[in-house]
């Protein structure tokens, strides 16, 4: 379409520009802070223009966080999670989706409501299953007596236990344990033709071998769609490692270990406040969620919308 | 619906297992558990539970804390929304108008969806702090003025700020994907008809908006009050005097600090049925009633 808007042109970049310069600013700063010394970070006139301490800092803010063996963790979680959500969403909408069996509804509905309690809503009560993985059906046999008649014929006494607390498995299953991707697949099988499911079964191919070699290769934009979102969610998790991991020698990851950098009466008492390390640290820890939404902006945007969350 | 199926055997149940295990341990039974606990009254290690009825319930109420915590977060959320919001709209609307760097720009505005809401508070103490950051400023002209450890408003600002800035990105990327998806025919006609870029912003690009504005306007909203720990936990930490004590943030507080379960279970629930209600809300009258296409 041909518009010759000239002055809305310009207010158009004005306005863009003064959008950017907002989103921009703080985190500017904080890497302008991070390229200071001690001194420099804490003397009045604040600083707008970079220094050369940048790669002193990182470094230093690397070692007093450990980050090393953290990023680690955070990588195996993160991809853990993407893996798993990926595999229980692709399977569990197939089933959903391709075969016909009473109950169906049902059980589309259990899982649909998972999405609408966040895992922060849920966290004291999910932290004592974490605790104990098994007390869930310990309660059922212990409830329904089973517990007792099963004591009163053989003499053993039944006590499951599955501790994850300071566990990989902890910080893992819990945040896959919703229905995020399920909905994105589901909306993907619905639109794939009866004919091609009717010519799989023509040619002898079974439901497994059907989703292996047609609907697999055939949802590799979602699949990389989903796992861009869940890569970013997952290594943003804050509270729920928090909570779950206390050996955070081994098994902390990288966000959390920022409530350890924050200034304030706990970490540097009166002295002062080492603001270059805090904001060095946040940068590092920052970085790689932002490069895969960058690198993968289409998937990225494409997921969002249609997850929904 | 589907016509063609799999016949249904042993490989449905194998399927459908792990998904539903999970979602049992996980979600269906804490989410139980939440109700039983919030009941009764339990001692944190073991030890016995008593029925109380509604007594958990009347004890949360009945605290000013509380209520402090609840008010603190509906302001929260109402701003938070309002701001990320309308700067999410204002941006998606230029940025629609496809200048040239338009793509440039579009990226700029998304990618602090990934940052990390921890980050997100650290990097904002820091320029909010009345020491070091560009609020320093501020304390050269009117020493003592800002300072977020004292003052309450000046507290709940920063946290505001922060979740806006971290939430404009999501709303962005939605109102711009239902901008392009406005038929171009649409755009064309109204051009014709010679409505100029800003006649038709407001008057075609707008109202096909609605959908879209009310779908986000919850999902906002319900957002603010389950995912803001991490941003209050690293620029505030519910303080000063308990004035960014966030629902979520107080029940872990109260859970994880004072090892108060029932208390914070009934916390829980109580946060739970509006998060519920404000999903019911929106499927029963956002998703229904908006529709223009």
């Amino acid at each position: 379409m041909i518009e010759r808007t000239p002055v809305l042109n310009i207010a158009t970049h004005a306005i863009l520009i003064f959008g950017l310069v907002i989103i921009l600013v703080p985190i500017w700063l904080a890497f302008v802070a991070a390229t200071q010394t001690l001194q420099a970070v804490n003397s009045a006139p604040v600083e707008f223009w970079p220094s050369d301490q940048l790669w002193v800092n990182l470094k230093e803010a690397w070692a007093l966080s450990d980050f090393g063996p953290k990023f680690v963790n955070t990588l195996i979680v993160s991809v853990s999670v993407v893996v798993g959500k990926i595999t229980l969403a692709c399977i569990t909408a197939f089933a959903l989706v391709f075969f016909e069996f009473r109950g169906r509804m049902l059980i589309f509905w259990l899982i649909f409501i998972t999405l609408m309690l966040p895992l922060e809503v849920r966290i004291v009560p999910t932290y004592a299953v974490a605790a104990n993985a098994l007390s869930p059906f310990q309660s059922i046999l212990n409830a329904t007596g089973l517990t007792w008649l099963i004591n009163a014929v053989s003499g053993i006494e039944i006590a499951l236990e599955w501790n994850l607390l300071n566990s990989y498995t902890g910080l893992i299953l819990p945040l896959v344990a919703t229905a995020t991707g399920t909905f994105l697949y589901r909306q993907f099988f619905l639109t794939i033709p009866d004919e091609l499911v009717e010519a799989a079964r023509m040619d002898g191919a079974g439901p497994l071998r059907f989703l292996w070699d047609v609907l697999i290769p055939l949802s590799k934009t979602n699949i990389a769609a989903l796992a861009t979102i869940m890569f970013v969610y997952a290594w943003n998790q804050y509270l729920w490692p928090l909570l779950v991991i206390t050996d955070r020698e081994q098994f902390g990851m990288v966000v959390v270990q920022l409530s350890d950098l924050v200034p304030d009466q706990q970490t540097t008492g009166s002295g002062t406040p080492t603001w270059h390390l805090a904001m060095a640290a946040t940068l590092v820890v920052m970085l790689p969620p932002i490069a895969i939404v960058i690198f993968m902006q289409r998937w990225f945007v494409r997921g969002l919308i249609n997850t929904d969350k | 619906m589907r016509r063609a199926y799999f016949k249904f055997s042993w490989i449905v149940a194998a399927l459908l297992t792990p998904q539903l295990l999970i979602i049992f341990i996980f979600f269906y039974w804490p989410s139980a558990q939440a109700l039983y606990w919030a009941f009764t009254l339990e001692q944190p290690w073991g030890g016995g539970n008593t029925w109380v009825g509604f007594e958990n319930f009347q004890k949360v109420l009945s605290d000013p804390y509380y209520w402090g915590s609840v008010r603190v977060s509906v302001i929260y959320a109402l701003a938070t929304t309002v701001l990320a919001m309308g700067m999410a709209l204002t941006l998606a609307v230029f940025v629609d108008r496809q200048l040239a760097g338009y793509k440039a720009y579009r990226v700029a505005i998304i990618w602090p969806y990934a940052v990390a809401g921890p980050a997100v508070g650290l990097a904002f103490q820091f320029v909010f702090n009345p020491g070091a950051g560009i609020f320093s400023y501020i304390n050269t002209i009117a020493p003592g003025w800002w300072d977020l450890s004292m003052n309450p408003w000046q507290a709940i600002t920063a946290i505001v700020i922060a979740g806006a800035w971290k939430q404009v990105a999501y709303s962005f990327i939605f109102f711009l994907a239902a901008l392009q998806s406005i038929p171009r025919s649409l755009t064309e006609a109204a051009a014709m008809d010679g409505a100029r870029p800003l006649r038709r912003m407001i008057d075609l690009q707008l109202p096909l908006l609605t959908p879209t504005f009310f779908f986000l306007l919850v999902i906002n909203i319900t957002d603010s009050f389950t995912d803001s720990f991490g941003i209050v936990d690293t620029l505030t930490g519910g303080g000063p005097f308990r004035s960014t004590d966030l629902m979520v943030y107080k029940i872990y507080t109260d859970g994880f600090r004072s090892l108060d379960y029932s208390g914070a279970a009934a916390q829980s629930i109580i946060l739970m049925l509006l998060v519920i209600a404000l999903t019911f809300f929106q499927f029963r009258y956002v998703e229904r009633r908006v529709h223009y296409t």
